[in-house]
């Protein structure tokens, strides 16, 4: 949306075929490597996710996924990651609109989201590891604690860059490098909403499934 | 509670002489050099005009210096077990003890793969590329030193397990449950572990750099299939390093979480599943193959065309071929562990795939044929370098295709037959290429070539050596003798390791030909200077600006409009009698400032790896702290952009012209 949005302040029929035009405009060029980058990190999420298949029958004795998973907190988990999401795009649109109340306030409605998740996530890792359901205790558990927890360190990681680029609206205001910093948050956090939708499927939907 | 975790004296291997004499030869080395930098007072200097430096050129410069260096560190390893295995026969031990074989073969297998063949192979490209695009800079400046300097602490945190601790002793593999806490208790495992999650770091970074900077910053007219085909060849590289490291990222994390917490994934216990690792490991490890020699294969395109005065032979097919390796690499991961226990079924698929890769390969080396053939070739160095590589690269290939033969593979694997194989593919295709790259682009980057006598010498050096070295072992394994033997009792196998032992004698010739030719060529090089630029009658956009080129390449951006644009453009104006246009208007110029966030990050990043070996938290903390805050103070900087006046331009350009005409 955001890239989009940057092409639209051109006129499509004032620009010179692409081949022709020479090093792209930098925005571009942050936003196409930084996807470059997120699509590197889905690769690594992925050898997690084949780890995960390979073990997921390896209990050893231990709990299974279906023992141990609770679906209405997961589901309360993935709506707010969603809705975080949204919240993130609204926060965008404020970005680019250069309102800086709407910023921070969806940025912060976006950050309580992401927290929450955060919050129920090690919640569920606590209660898990209080049952003595921990990860040495089976080669699933290892995998699951690692491809779950591989993203809740992104999702920390995420909320700890939301502070700094509010920090830096604050200071820099909408200086056009502030604005492509969070032009590549957004992408990241919308990234963790891929990567959840497949790992809710992959650990939560099937890992109950008889 | 110990502040300082496992470490004590006793980490220190003072009993060992050889290791303790290696570890004094380190160390007075760069005492030696760092206090010849302070007192000279080239600190300031090297500071300001290389260590921060965001320049792709000196970035290249500073891999290359690397490699060079881990080049003589990964042959000291190479020619001490030769020299072990041509001794250790039947009662005698040999010079080395077993612990410390094993540290050998490990360290010369990671260290050359790691942090000799792929910082000259990048250093190459940061060199090369921007360049050859038509631009001023790679597509993230600071982000380039950044990888440059996380490498350096990956060699860094290696180069310290010789003196303190120990290095890893399960081959440059590290395949579990061997590697495991419980079978390899030492501290070995995870300097391996760290030094590699620290250095590809900066490669995943490089790898992301390159591929942005090739599809997005590229000369006005520079449309893809203008582009010289080092380029094509970059990108296919770039494009595997960023879907290819992450695997191996998670692989080496999963081992760490066992190593360090307790899981399961890979060991013998609780469910874990070791061949999981050596399924990941390899499904990075196929394609870093290709990584490493798809640049070499760019270099020898350059070569042969520039040398021939003709354009590539089979432009188009040449970079189909690229890129059709580039996804081929992914389809035959199975074929390095053909004995794990997979269906016939399976072993047949991967076996078949591997000799489909070997279709691309041969296009490109009847192209590179072609392209010589009917062309006024000039036996320049990089040319030797070049048609060394391709005599013997098709009989490395060869084998190669023997062991993509399951049944074959099953009867020789393991043994030295496949340490010759690999050697006989990744040293002329990845060494050679890289030292034909290397006296290919030198005069681009110092502004003077390098001397052709000693450079021929250290080629017929090489290539002779090379041959005795490793042809003996085709036999060895053959006989049935496995490889990381550190003794053995079967004396009919010591004539060969002897011969191999003499071929290792002969590579180091050749090693010392190239430090000489190195310094009689800095000594010379009045008489080497390259004034025009274009030493080499070239082709592409690389040679039409200054040698070395200013820092920013171009005063103005050039308009491509054909393939070998440069040629093209010489070719117009021997026509029609053109005189080199008079000075444009040149207008100031926007460059990236110089940064030191890539040295204050790769500090952090050493003092955390090395906390985590040795289990001393609260020194990992303030590492990551470190790092964290460096991170902040680059991202709060106001100006990150420094303007070159248009008179600075001005004078350059006058002053490169009239040293041109002179």
């Amino acid at each position: 949306m955001n890239v989009a949005l940057a092409i639209d302040d051109v006129r499509h029929d004032a620009q010179p075929r692409v081949d022709e035009a020479g090093p792209a405009p930098k925005r571009i060029v942050v936003a196409y490597g930084f996807w470059v980058f997120l699509l590197s990190d889905i690769v690594m999420f992925s050898a997690l996710f084949a780890a995960y298949a390979v073990l997921v029958r390896a209990t050893a004795g231990g709990p299974t996924g279906a023992q141990l998973f609770n679906q209405a907190t997961v589901a309360i988990e993935t709506a707010c990651l969603l809705l975080s999401s949204y919240t993130c795009g609204l926060m965008s649109l404020a970005v680019n609109a250069q309102r800086r109340v709407a910023t921070y306030s969806w940025a912060l409605v976006t950050f309580v989201f992401g927290a929450a998740f955060l919050f129920l996530e090690i919640r569920e890792f606590a209660t898990m590891i209080a049952e003595g359901a921990t990860p040495q205790r089976s080669a699933f558990l290892s995998a699951f604690f690692t491809l779950v927890g591989c993203h809740g360190l992104h999702v920390s990681i995420g909320l700890i860059w939301l502070v700094l680029m509010m920090a830096q609206v604050a200071v820099k205001g909408f200086r056009a490098n502030v604005q492509r910093r969070l032009l590549c948050f957004a992408l990241f956090w919308h990234a963790l909403d891929i990567i959840w939708v497949g790992l809710f499927t992959v650990v939560y939907l099937m890992g109950v499934a008889p | 509670m110990n502040l300082l975790g496992k470490l004590s004296w006793s980490a220190i291997p003072f009993d060992q002489p050889i290791i303790m004499g290696a570890t004094a030869f380190m160390v007075l080395l760069v005492v030696s050099v760092l206090g010849w930098v302070l007192l000279k007072g080239y600190l300031p200097y090297l500071w300001r005009e290389w260590l921060t430096s965001v320049d792709h050129k000196r970035i290249g410069v500073m891999y290359i210096v690397l490699a060079l260096l881990m080049l003589l560190r990964g042959f000291s390893d190479a020619i001490m077990m030769r020299a072990q295995q041509a001794v250790a026969v039947g009662g005698s031990q040999g010079y080395l003890p077993s612990e410390h074989f094993d540290q050998i073969f490990s360290a010369h297998g990671t260290i050359m793969i790691f942090f000799m063949a792929m910082p000259f192979l990048i250093g190459l490209m940061n060199i090369a590329v921007p360049l050859q695009l038509g631009v001023r800079d790679m597509a993230f400046p600071t982000l380039n030193s950044v990888s440059l300097w996380l490498t350096a602490s990956g060699i860094l945190l290696t180069n310290i397990s010789l003196a303190i601790g120990e290095f890893a002793k399960t081959g440059w593999v590290a395949y579990p449950p061997l590697s495991e806490l419980q079978f390899s208790p030492g501290v070995g495992v995870d300097y391996y572990l760290w030094a590699l999650q620290i250095s590809g770091i900066g490669t995943l970074l490089t790898g992301v750099n390159f591929v942005t900077t090739i599809l997005k910053v590229r000369a006005p007219g520079m449309s893809y299939m203008r582009m010289p085909v080092f380029c094509w060849t970059a990108l296919a590289s770039n494009l595997l390093i960023v879907a290819a490291f992450p695997v191996l990222t998670a692989a080496l994390a999963m081992l760490l979480l066992d190593r360090y917490l307790g899981f399961h994934f890979f060991s013998v216990d609780a469910g874990g599943n070791a061949m999981m690792y050596v399924n990941l490991f390899w499904v990075w490890g196929h394609p870093e193959v290709y990584i490493l020699v798809l640049p070499a294969f760019g270099v020898f395109s350059e070569v042969s065309a520039t040398f021939s005065g003709k354009p590539l032979f089979g432009y188009r097919s040449m970079v189909a071929a690229t890129m059709a390796i580039c996804v081929l690499s992914y389809t035959v991961w199975l074929h390095h562990f053909f004995t794990m226990g997979a269906s016939a079924n399976v072993n047949a698929i991967f076996g078949m795939m591997s000799m489909i890769i070997a279709v691309p390969t041969g296009v490109k080396i009847f192209n590179w044929l072609f392209t010589m053939y009917g062309g006024r070739v000039q036996f320049t160095v990089p040319v030797l370098w070049t048609l060394g590589f391709m005599v013997s690269f098709v009989f490395g290939g060869l084998t190669g295709v023997l062991l993509a033969l399951p049944a074959v593979d099953w009867q020789v694997h393991n043994s030295l037959f496949l340490v010759a194989h690999f050697h006989h593919v990744i040293i002329p295709g990845v060494v050679f290429g890289a030292m034909a790259g290397f006296n290919y682009w030198f005069p681009k980057a110092f502004g003077f070539t390098l001397d052709e006598r000693w450079g021929k010498r250290a080629f017929w050096c090489w290539f002779i050596g090379f041959h005795v070295a490793f042809m003996p072992l085709y036999v060895l394994g053959l006989m049935g003798m496995t490889r990381r033997l550190q003794h053995y009792d079967v004396p009919d196998w010591q004539p060969w390791l002897v011969v191999a032992a003499l071929g290792a004698v002969i590579i180091l010739a050749g090693i010392v030909c190239q430090g000489v030719q190195l310094v009689v060529s800095i000594r010379n090089r009045e008489q080497l200077r390259d004034a025009t630029g274009d030493p080499w009658n070239g082709r592409t956009l690389e040679w039409s600006t200054a040698s070395p080129p200013p820092a920013w390449n171009y005063a103005v951006l050039p308009r491509v409009t054909a393939v070998d644009d440069f040629w093209a453009s010489k070719k117009r104006a021997r026509t029609t009698q053109d005189q080199p246009s008079e000075a444009p208007g040149y207008k100031p110029i926007e460059m990236p400032k110089n940064s030191a966030t890539g040295f204050v990050t790769a500090f952090f990043a050493v003092v955390t790896g090395f906390a985590l070996i040795w289990h001393i938290w609260w020194m990992a903390a303030l590492g990551v702290l470190g790092a964290f805050v460096t991170f902040i103070v680059f991202a709060f900087r106001d100006r990150d952009e420094i303007e070159i006046p248009a008179r600075v331009v001005a004078q350059f350009y006058r002053a490169h012209q009239a040293e041109a005409v002179r």
